[in-house]
């Protein structure tokens, strides 16, 4: 059952990521883009994504327990590091160059431009190196 | 120039939000894409450790493939996917290996920190959601407005 929900989950998200236009690198730009040709729609997906979450994890958990696992894994570091800091300043400059974070790098694979086959072999290695970077650093597990 | 679409992008981003509550509700997971496809990454160390009954690199795995599904399944459909991609090898393989790296370096991305955290009130994620927000626009300024005039 999991895997089953893993599947389906990563299909409502990928659906989720093209309706929204996040699978378009160029409206990703232009929506970081505020003193250019500024498009604000990216606003509409993080704010009306976070406010469902938000909503359903309050109802979720409240519960005992998920259905199909004993506990909810949830992360329970609360310090803010410089490798917190150095992880997402780094991701923002990757993401402001190529337009793609890592969901919406998955949903464009198939969609098999020539930029994204450049771009996504390059993120599995840089995510590589960002674990490995992170394994020597400490034994904290990466979550997220 | 790209056209804005609130109403879309809204229920795009509803979507987002249903499947994160979906995977914490069943398997009690954050939905953090970074986070899922780097477990899915050889080596694994992780789920060796725990012994090969764990299906937690399963579960991963099949999120992953949902995700890859889901624009073949759209365009399927009869739904159109605009798309405009930078076709600079040297530019998407850079971005791409800084994407990655500090996604994971800084433990999550746009959905784990930006959707996820956020949600949960995360401290950390709140503080690298504004850092990757930051660092992205002052990308764009420099490439677009500065270097590109």
């Amino acid at each position: 059952m999991r895997i089953a929900m893993g599947f389906l989950c990563g299909l409502i998200f990928g659906v989720g990521l093209v309706i929204s236009g996040m699978a378009n690198p160029a409206k990703v730009l232009n929506f970081l883009d505020v003193f250019g040709n500024w498009d604000p729609s990216l606003a509409f997906v993080m704010g009306s994504a976070v406010l469902v979450t938000f909503v359903g994890y309050r109802w979720v958990l409240g519960r005992a327990a998920p259905l199909f696992d004993a506990r909810f894994h949830l992360p329970t570091r609360s310090d803010i590091d410089g490798q917190l800091l150095t992880g997402a300043g780094l991701f923002g400059i990757g993401w402001g160059l190529g337009g793609f974070c890592p969901g919406p790098a998955y949903v464009a694979l198939p969609l098999a431009s020539f930029g994204i086959a450049a771009f996504f072999p390059a993120m599995l290695i840089g995510m590589w190196a960002g674990r490995a970077s992170s394994a020597r650093l400490s034994t904290t597990a990466v979550g997220g | 120039m790209t056209e804005f679409t609130p109403f879309a992008s809204a229920f795009g981003g509803a979507l987002i939000g249903l499947s994160a509550v979906m995977l914490m509700a069943f398997n009690g997971r954050i939905a953090g894409v970074s986070g899922i496809s780097v477990a899915v990454l050889p080596p694994w160390v992780q789920d060796m450790r725990r012994g090969l009954a764990d299906d937690d690199a399963l579960w991963r795995l099949a999120f992953v493939v949902g995700l890859l599904v889901a624009p073949v399944g759209y365009q399927f459909a009869g739904g159109t996917i605009e798309q405009t991609v930078s076709s600079d090898a040297i530019l998407m393989i850079c971005a791409g290996l800084i994407t990655g790296f500090g996604a994971v370096f800084g433990g999550g991305c746009t959905s784990g920190h930006g959707v996820c955290g956020m949600s949960r009130l995360s401290v950390r994620s709140i503080i690298a959601t504004a850092t990757f927000m930051a660092t992205a626009l002052i990308t764009v300024f420099v490439t677009r407005h500065v270097i590109g005039g």
